[in-house]
This record gives structure tokens, sequence and C-alpha cells, in this order.
């Protein structure tokens, strides 16, 4: 070949590869997601290049000003219209910015900042040679009770990855409720998903149990996850499309332009409904539904505490949202399928929840079959198919992330010569010891179990009353069947707690840093706030609940 | 004109705030607080009379709308004031009786250190019972009947510190619950029946509803009089109500409260008149408690307990008119009016004779104290000539229309009836003529003996001032307690005849209640006669046993009857075995029932979930495997379940 040939196929060549049109990215309406993950990056580079004495506190700094600045940010995004009037498809169709997307991030938000502030609480435990720790392992890969482990211990090491980590999760969690389209949904389901199974696994005390848990979190986790990536091929084959609203558009019959490569197997309803129930099967993991609960109860226990109840709020908030979007967005056309199914899952999760949460001596063990049966009252409302189902569901989340965080905090306070006393037998008698500290956990008690005047009971009357009106209103007689079974549980604490004469070598209640306290006054101001005044939040509720397609 | 009425009750009411909250620094002037502020009422009421008066017949009544008080969709509970003829009655005599009370009781409680706190009850009582009688529909007039209640049992047990006094105040409470249950039922009637508990609406629309509906609105309405007036078969109350002090009894349990409930039978009329069978059980109610009560005062030795069985059974005449429709309701009222006066002032003239007597109450140790105590004597004797209708006095007049309108209600009920009030006046004149035989005539058998012995359930703590065991010293009682006996007595004489000549109060009240003339089968005249015939009997048979015979310090034995009656002819005893065995063992029956049906079901169905809770939870075995196995199995049924929606 001669070389002006050659020239001209290199130029010949190179002109059309320069046409490719740049993604259009709207940064400002994304910016509370890459607010917290640009602070994430941040945080992996104090861990690099920051000395280690230095490290918590500029790991604290960067996490706090990424929330309350991705917050504010959520905020401003709500008082443009983004939520109501402007809400569209952002990012080339990959991420919605509507109501629910905004109103989920906020509280998304606010349970990390209030996470990283029980995250950095370095008040409870004894200090260990000199140096304050925290709830973390000193070196999470030193084996438990080897030599290293006893060295990274006596060096004062502490786990603060945790920070980079959380917020990775938050930014995970802020996509995954907003994702719009099945890939964006699985990149972000793993994105937040990773970073708490690594969390799980870094306990301070307890650390073989920790370890167990995150490694049966993981495993489950990928189990659940391999059917949700194998339920979107399957509605790719359907639809052709990875998009929400072009999937809705095949269900719908009115899709404009069919993939001909895709033509045998688009709209062959089995695919659809295969891949439907694989999608949400993974979702339900993540909510914690009967039957696919079975990690829960063993991952909240040895998880570290502050991550449990971080966990436990924000990843219902984020899974209950993208749910939502599912069933609401993508599914509509097919609620008479899912309905019924959807219908068998809310009954057995309630029940089931409340009812082994009966048996248990265990405090975080209580707690985590109590967000089991919580999960089952939030699927009655994502039952409703009504718009006030999307709102009476939003408040719920918002009213139970706090209550829950605020338990959680409640339980890193008691403490024994063995860290966190959180076998029940040793609550007996709390309210005559720590009046306060027991008071304020049964405001949570009470919110859990739906009693007036706190948040639980304007939450549960919103999503019962959605459910009620959408038609199912069976369910809500078995949600309040199981609600009475919970009260038993909930109630006997109090009862534990007030009315039992304490035992003689009793836990100690550690007198926490303001952090934590801030964590558990918020827990209480929210969860009574909500109580006693609900109608603004309910209202804000449900002007955020309506989905963009 | 009208925005006056509110005062009425303001001005009391505004004295028992000042008084039970003002402390101690009131205890010197809280007395004569009391007193002015029933007097203000009383001349608000003159005002608003003089006012009425100026005005014809049909435009009388005033009304004055306060407030809604509980707007809840449909229904509305309203504040609000109707004035009418027959509120006025009630006003003038609640606020002028209650004013001559107040007065009295200046001197009667002088030296009881809780004077001014049974002043600021004497005032608590006047505001709820205006309340009472001003109300323009029943909810409101509920609060005013349950009001008076309250200042009852607080005024009955004033004494707290002696058992019996407390013990009955709770019997009064408890009895008249009994009859509140009748008012509230009656009133939740007729908001369903009605939609409305304003007189106005339900009285004008008494058309519209069933016969069946108002019989059972009247019969529960009659059940709450017979609570608050005292009447077969919640009578059971009055007599251990004279525990209260004296002026209380006057006031409250013989001239104003226990007369609320024939208030309210009138105030009904509509609602009676369209159910004959309501009116039957009134009139039968009536006439029953008519002779129960009269029976109760021939063998009462207590002279407050004779009254009260005199104020049962004068109640009973009027509860029987007011049972007899348009032919009684004017002289049920009137009745109560001229008895108001009477019956406060006899009560008066006893508070007098045992202020005077270091408080004894047992007649058998009184007699001949007509020379020590003459006011006294007079005032209390011309009560009793008005109460037995001697001719020309106020009960002749009220009394010989009641028995007359009985008559006329025909038939074999009329027979009946009336001569139950034939003999109820014959009973009445031989009671009465008793109790003034045994008080004020005879030996002066308080002599040589000691009074009121320590244990005397009745005596009233007062006694500890003149000391309880010396021999009394029976004087007159001061100006301040003479006055307004002497005022009363006034109303005792003139008051009947007053509202009698030209039929008065028939024409002042018919605007309201209705009135139609009733001819009994007999000429009046003869009716006249006959009372005076029976009246002459029975004062006779009690001067040919009290009279002329000394009387026995000691009571004797007495007939079957007599000790029957002693015993209040054995209400407590049957109350207690129907009501309190009774109940005992319903309570006891459904405690048992508790505890091995309600218990067993609910212990067992904790124990089944505990139960289920305890095999559900050994599936959580902490084994990964097994929770991937059940998340497939999950899967599985998820996507089997939704393939067979489909039917794919």
């Amino acid at each position: 070949m001669s070389a002006p040939a050659v020239h001209s196929l290199w130029t010949t060549a190179a002109e059309p590869i320069s046409k490719i049109d740049a993604p259009k990215i709207e940064y400002g309406q994304l910016s509370p997601t890459l607010i917290v993950i640009g602070a994430a990056i941040v945080g992996v580079l104090v861990e690099a290049f920051v000395p280690r004495k230095s490290r918590y506190h500029v790991q604290l700094f960067v996490s706090v000003v990424a929330m309350a600045a991705a917050f504010a940010a959520v905020v401003a995004l709500a008082a443009g219209g983004y939520g109501t009037t402007k809400a569209h498809i952002a990012a080339m169709g990959a991420i919605a910015v509507d109501g629910p997307s905004l109103f989920l991030q906020g509280v998304i938000l606010l349970t990390g900042l209030i996470g990283v502030f029980t995250f950095a609480e370095r008040r409870l435990d004894p200090a260990a040679h000199g140096n304050r720790v925290d709830s973390f392992a000193a070196q999470a890969a030193s084996v438990p009770g080897s030599e290293s482990e006893q060295a990274a211990v006596k060096a004062g090491f502490t786990t603060t990855e945790a920070f980079p980590l959380l917020l990775f999760a938050v930014g995970g969690m802020l996509i995954f409720p907003a994702a719009n389209d099945l890939l964006t949904l699985f990149v972000a389901l793993e994105v937040f998903s990773l970073p708490l199974y690594l969390l799980c696994a870094v306990a301070r005390r307890k650390r073989l149990m920790s370890q167990e848990a995150a490694v049966k979190y993981f495993l489950l986790g990928a189990f659940a996850s391999a059917f949700t990536l194998f339920g979107i091929a399957l509605l790719y084959g359907y639809a052709g499309s990875v998009s929400f609203a072009t999937i809705a558009q095949v269900v719908d019959g009115t899709v404009p332009d069919v993939n001909p490569a895709l033509a045998d197997t688009m709209g062959n309803d089995a695919l659809l409904l295969v891949g439907a129930a694989m999608v949400v099967m993974g979702l339900l993991f993540k909510v914690g539904a009967v039957p696919f609960h079975m990690w829960t109860p063993d991952v909240y226990q040895g998880a570290p505490t502050p991550v449990t109840g971080f966990m436990a709020a924000a990843t219902k908030v984020a899974a209950f949202g993208a749910l939502l979007r599912l069933l609401y967005v993508v599914l509509p056309g097919l609620r008479w399928d899912w309905r019924p199914v959807m219908w068998g899952v809310a009954i057995v999760t309630m029940l089931g929840g409340a009812i082994v949460a009966i048996t248990q001596t265990d405090i975080k063990r209580m707690l985590a079959y109590s967000s089991i049966a919580h999960a089952g009252f939030i699927l009655a409302g994502v039952i409703a198919t009504t718009p006030d189902g999307v709102s009476s569901v939003l408040f719920y989340l918002a009213a139970y992330s706090f209550v829950t965080l605020g338990a959680f905090a409640v339980v890193t306070l008691v403490r024994d010569a063995g860290g966190e006393a959180t076998h029940l037998s040793k609550w007996a008698g709390l309210g005559r010891r720590s009046p306060l500290v027991a008071a304020v956990f049964a405001v949570f008690l009470l919110a859990f179990a739906g009693i007036p005047l706190t948040s639980g009971f304007a939450g549960k009357f919103a999503v019962f009353k959605a459910a009620a009106e959408g038609g199912a209103a069976p369910l809500v007689v078995i949600g309040v069947i199981s609600s009475a079974i919970a009260a038993f549980f909930y109630i006997r604490v109090i009862v534990l707690m007030f009315f039992s004469e304490p035992k003689p070598e009793g836990p100690t209640v550690a007198v926490p840093s303001p952090l934590t306290m801030t964590a558990i006054a918020v827990g209480v101001a929210v969860t009574l706030v909500l109580g006693v005044a609900p109608q603004y939040f309910l209202d804000l509720a449900g002007q955020a609940g309506v989905f963009v397609r | 004109m009208e925005n006056l009425i509110a005062l009425l009750v303001a001005a009391p009411l505004l004295g028992a705030a000042v008084l039970l909250c003002g402390g101690r620094r009131l205890d010197a002037v809280g007395h004569w607080i009391g007193t002015v502020l029933a007097a203000v009422s009383f001349v608000i009421g003159i005002v608003l009379f003089a006012d009425m008066l100026g005005k014809g017949p049909e435009e009388r009544t005033l009304t004055q709308h306060l407030f809604t008080w509980i707007p809840v969709g449909d229904f509305q509970a309203e504040i609000g004031f109707q004035l009418d003829q027959l509120s006025m009655t009630f006003v003038l005599l609640i606020s002028g009786v209650g004013s001559l009370i107040h007065l009295y009781s200046v001197g009667y409680m002088e030296h009881d250190e809780r004077r001014r706190r049974f002043f600021g009850y004497l005032n608590l009582f006047l505001a709820a019972m205006l309340l009472l009688v001003l109300a323009d529909n029943y909810l409101l007039l509920y609060v005013g009947w349950e009001g008076v209640g309250l200042a009852s049992y607080l005024l009955i047990g004033f004494w707290q510190h002696k058992p019996s006094a407390a013990t009955a105040a709770k019997k009064a409470f408890l009895v008249n619950r009994v009859g509140d249950m009748g008012l509230s039922i009656a009133i939740m009637l007729m908001f369903t029946t009605f939609g409305t508990f304003a007189f106005g609406p339900v009285l004008a629309s008494t058309g519209d509803a069933s016969e069946g509906m108002l019989t059972a609105i009247g019969l529960m309405l009659l059940l709450a009089a017979c609570g608050k007036s005292a009447q077969v078969p919640l009578q059971s109350w009055l007599g251990d109500a004279m525990e209260g002090p004296t002026p209380v009894s006057a006031l409250i349990h013989a001239a104003t409260m226990v007369t609320a409930g024939v208030y309210l039978i009138v105030r009904s009329a509509d609602i009676f008149n369209a159910s004959p069978d309501a009116q039957l059980v009134t009139t039968v109610v009536g006439a029953v408690t008519l002779l129960f009560g009269a029976i109760v005062g021939c063998a009462k030795d207590d002279i407050k307990k004779a009254l009260a069985g005199s104020t049962m059974s004068q109640i009973g005449y009027m509860v029987l008119a007011a049972g007899l429709g348009p032919i009684g309701y004017v002289f049920a009222i009137m009745h109560l009016v001229t008895h108001g006066f009477f019956k406060a002032g006899l009560f008066l003239g006893a508070g007098s004779v045992m202020h005077g007597m270091n408080d004894e109450v047992d007649m058998r140790k009184y007699g001949g104290l007509r020379k020590y105590m003459p006011i006294t004597f007079v005032t209390f004797g011309l009560g009793y000539l008005a109460i037995i209708g001697f001719p020309g006095l106020s009960g002749f007049f009220s009394k010989d229309k009641i028995i007359e309108a009985a008559f006329a209600k025909g038939g074999t009920e009329g027979w009946i009836l009336g001569s139950v009030a034939l003999l109820g006046a014959a009973i009445t004149a031989y009671y009465m003529t008793r109790v003034m035989l045994m008080t004020f005539f005879g030996e002066e058998r308080w002599r040589n003996q000691p009074t009121a012995s320590p244990d005397e359930p009745s005596a009233e703590p007062a006694a500890e001032h003149h000391g309880a065991h010396a021999e009394p010293h029976p004087h007159e009682s001061p100006k301040v307690m003479t006055i307004p006996m002497i005022v009363l007595a006034v109303g005792s004489v003139f008051a009947g005849g007053f509202f009698s000549i030209g039929n008065r109060f028939e024409h002042w009240l018919e605007p309201v209640t209705g009135y139609k003339h009733g001819n009994p089968p007999v000429s009046a005249l003869t009716v006249t006669l006959s009372t005076m015939v029976v009246l002459v009997i029975g004062a006779g048979i009690a001067y040919a046993q009290y009279g002329r015979r000394p009387v026995p310090v000691v009571a004797p034995r007495g007939s079957l009857l007599t000790r029957a009656a002693r015993r209040d002819l054995l209400q407590d005893d049957f109350n207690h075995v129907v009501l309190v065995r009774g109940g005992e063992h319903l309570t006891r029956s459904l405690v048992y029932v508790d505890h091995t049906l309600v218990d067993g079901v609910v212990n067992g169905t904790a124990a089944s979930v505990g139960g289920l809770s305890g095999r559900l939870r050994r599936l959580q075995n902490g084994y990964a495997r097994s929770y991937a196995v059940s998340m497939f199995g999950g899967a599985a049924i998820l996507i089997a379940a939704t393939l067979l929606m489909r039917g794919v």
C-alpha cells in the first residue's frame, strides 16, 4: 500500500469518530449524589495521605460536610420545583429527578448524617492504651485474637475507612430509588451493598460474630443480586431495552420502535413475568421481606450497632424507593399480576416478623424481626397502587428511619464488661437506674408499636388508610392483628425496664458524646413531632408522591 | 333585656368561684358575698319578671344564645337560654327562696369553721339550678341537672367527718346516677329520633316520631325525674339526705332541687301528651310515692325525716298532677311553688327548733316549745296549716286543684287516683298534726334527761358549742334566722290564694304548658268538702293519739306497719336484697367468666402465638445454606405464583 493511500485511510477513518456526541449530564440536578460520591473519593485519598492521628477528625469533617451539602442541594432542588413541576428524567434517561427521588434522597442523607454521628462516637468504650476507640475494629484485616490485632490495638489504630465506606453506601442509596433504567438500578444496588458488607465485618467487639454476619450477608446478597441480574436480562429480552419507560411502553403495547434483533422474544409475557418476579425478589431481599429475610437477624445482631442502625434505616428507604418506582413506573400495566403475589408476601412478612419476634431474647435480633414486620406494613402501602399509597409509604419511611436510628443508638449506650449488653434480661430495671435513657427507649418502642402521638402511629395510620382505600382491606386487618402481636414484645421491654427489679451485676449506661446524644435527640424529636403534628409532613410526602415517567 | 338572662346564672357562679377559690382570707366576709350574689340573682329575676309582665302572654319568651359548645358535624350543642313563664316561675322561686335561705344560713352556720365553703356550695347549687331551668336544650339542662346533683352531694356530706353524712351523700349520689342515666338515654333517643335536643324543635316535632319512641323517651325522662325528685322506686336517698345542714334540707331537698323532676316532666309536656302510656306510669309513680312518703312520715320521730317523708309525698302530688296532662301541669307547678314556700318554712322552723334544742332532732324529746319559741311556733304553725290544706291558705288551693284534676282524669283511673290523693290528704293532716303536737304542745319532755347522746348518728356537730349533755335551754333564734321564716310564712299563707283568684296562675302558665279545664265526675264543691272531711279526720286521729295522751319518750314497739314505716317501708332492705346482693352475684359471675372464658381465650391465643413463634424460630438455624434454600424456594414460589396469576 502506498503512503498516500495509508494516509487517506487514516484521515478518512478518523473523521466520523470525532462526531460522537458527548452525553448530556445535568450536573446540577445530580449534585446530591455527585457531592457524596466525590466526598467518598476524597475520603479514600484522606486514608492514603493524611497522617493516622488526624484521619478521624478529617474524615468526620468531610463526611458531615458532604452529607449536609448534599442535603442542602436536595432542598434547593425541591425548592426549585424539581420534585413537582420540573420533574424529569436526567442523565440520558438513567436518573429520574422527581418528588419521590428527592424526598427519599433527603431522608437517606439525614439518616446518613446521623449515621456519621453514631459512627464517630468514641466515648462509650473505655480508652485502650490511652487511645479513644469507636465501634470499629482496630485493624479489620487482623485475625481476631491474634498478636497482630493486639499490636494494632496497642498502636491505637482505628478503622477510619468506615467513613468513606459509609459515603459510598449513601451514594449508591441516593441513586437506587432514582434509577430509571435497570442497569443503573443494578449498579446502584452493588454500589451501596458492597460497602455495607464490609462495614458489617469490622466490629471491635465480638469480631467473629461480626465477620460471620458479613460473610452471610455477602453470600446471600450475591445470591439475591444474581436473581436480580437474571431478571434484568429477561426483562431486556422481553422489551429490548433496559429503560423503565420503554419497558412500560412495551407492557402497555405502545412501543414506538421494535428492535429487529429481538423480534422473536419481544412481548413474550413469560419473560416479562419471570423477569419482573426476579427483579422484585432482589428488592424484597434488600427490604427484608419474608421469605427473603433470613439474613436480617443474623446481620443486624453481628454488625457493629451504629452500622446496624444506619443499615436498617437507610437500606429500607432506598430499597422501598426502588421497589415503588419499579412497580409504579415499569409495571403498572401488570398490577393485576403482581398485586396478589405481593399480598401474599406482605401477609407472611407482617405475621412472620411479629410472631418470631416474640421469642427473641436479644434486643438487636428483636429489633431485626421488628424491622421485618415493619417491611410488611410498608408493603401494604405499596400494594395500594394509589398516589396516597406512595405518599404514605414515603412518610412511613421517613418516620421509621429516625425511630430506628434512635433505638439502635440507645442500644449502644447500655454496656457491660463484654461491650453492649444486648441480652434482654440485662435490661431489667433499667428504668430505675437510668430513667432518662429508659424513657427515651420507651418512646422509640411505643413508636415502633404505633401508639398514638408517636410518628409510628401517624405512619401506620397513613399506610393502612391508603391500603384500605386501595382495596386491600383484608391486608389492613392482618396488619392490625400483627401490630397487636408486635405490641406485645415492644411493651414487654418497657415493662421489663420499668417494672422489674434491677439485677445486681446489671449493665451500666455509658455517657455518650454530643454526637450520639444528637442522634438520639433528633430521633426523639422527629418521633414526637411527626406523631403530634404530622400534617405538614404528610402534605410534603403527598406533594412528593408523583413519579415522573 | 334578654342579655340579663346569663347574669342570673353568672352571679351565683361567680360567688361559687370566688368563695371556693378565694381561700381563708374571705372567711370573714364569705357568707355575705354569697348572700349578696344570691340576692343579685333574685333582683335580676324581678327585673326580668317586671319586663315579662309588660308584654302580651304570647310574646313573653326570651332567648339568649351565648355560643356553640360542641360543634361536631350534625351534632350541635349550644349554650343558649330560654326564659318563658315556666322558667320565670322557677327563677323567682329558686333565687327568692335561695336568698332567704342564704340569709338564714348566716345565722345557722355561724359557728361552723367551714362556713365560707358552705356558702360557696350553696352558690354553686343556685347557679346549677338556674342553669337547669333556663337552658334552652336538654343537653344544657343535663349540665345543670348534674351540677345540682354535685352540689347536693357536697352539701349532704358537708359534715364529712360524720360517717353517716358521708354515707348519705354517697347514697344520694349513687341513686341519682340511676336517674341521670335515664336522662342521658332520653337525650340520646331524642338526638337519634329528631336530630336535635333543643326544646323548640324536639317538642314541636313530636308528631314525627312513633308513639313507641315517645313512650320510651317519656319513660326515660320519668326515670330521671324519679331519681332527682325521690319518687318510687328511686326514693331511698331523700331520708338520708337529711344528714346535711338544715338550710340545705330546706333549699335543696324540699323547695327546689327535688322539684326538678316535676320541671322536667312539665317542660317535656308535648312528649308526655303524645304518649298516654308514659302519662299513666307517671300518675302511678306519683300516686304510689304520695302514699309511700306520707306513711313513712307518720312513723318518723326525727323531725327532719318526718318532713322528708312529707316532701316525698308532696312531690308525689306534683308528679301525679304532671302525669294528668294539660289538666294537671299548671297545678303541679302551682303546688310546687306553694310547697316551696311552706316546706322551706317548715324546714327552717325545724332548724330553728334544733338550734334552740342543742341540735336534738328526736321529737319525742321535744314538747311544749311554743312558749319558748313564739316566732318559730307561729311561722311553723302557718306552714303546718298550709301543708295540710287548711281553707284559705296556700296548700288548700294547690292541693285541692290536684285532687280535683285527679278525679277529672275520668273513668276508673280517675276514681282511683282521686281517692289516693284524698287519702294522702288525710294522712298528711295526720302526720303534720303529729309533728306539730309533739314539738310545740304537750309536756316538756326535754327536761330532766340528757339530750343527744354522742353516738346519736343524726346529731349535728354544732352541738359541741352548746354542751351536748346539758339540759337544753330552748330559746328563740336570732333575727337573721327568723326573718326568712316570717317571709316564707307570709308566702305560705297568701301565695295559694293570690295564684287562684281569677285563675291567675292558669293564665300565666297556659302559653307554655297548655291548660285544659278538667271536669271531675262530682262537683268541685263535693271534692273540696271531702277534702275538708278527711283533713279533720286525719288531724283528729293525730290529736287523739298525741294531743290527749302523753307522748312516751322512748318509742313504743308499734304495729308491723309502724315498724316497717320507721325503716322507710323496708326500702333499703329491698334494695339490699335485690340490687346489692344481686349485683354482687352478677359481678362474681362476670369475674368468673372473665377469669375462665375471656382470659382463657386470650391466654390461649397468646400461648399458641408464642408456641408458633418458638417453632418458626427454629427455621432460623444460622446456616447460610438454609437461608439460601429459603430464598430460592421463596423465589420459586414468587415466580410460580406470578405465572399462575396470568395463567401463562
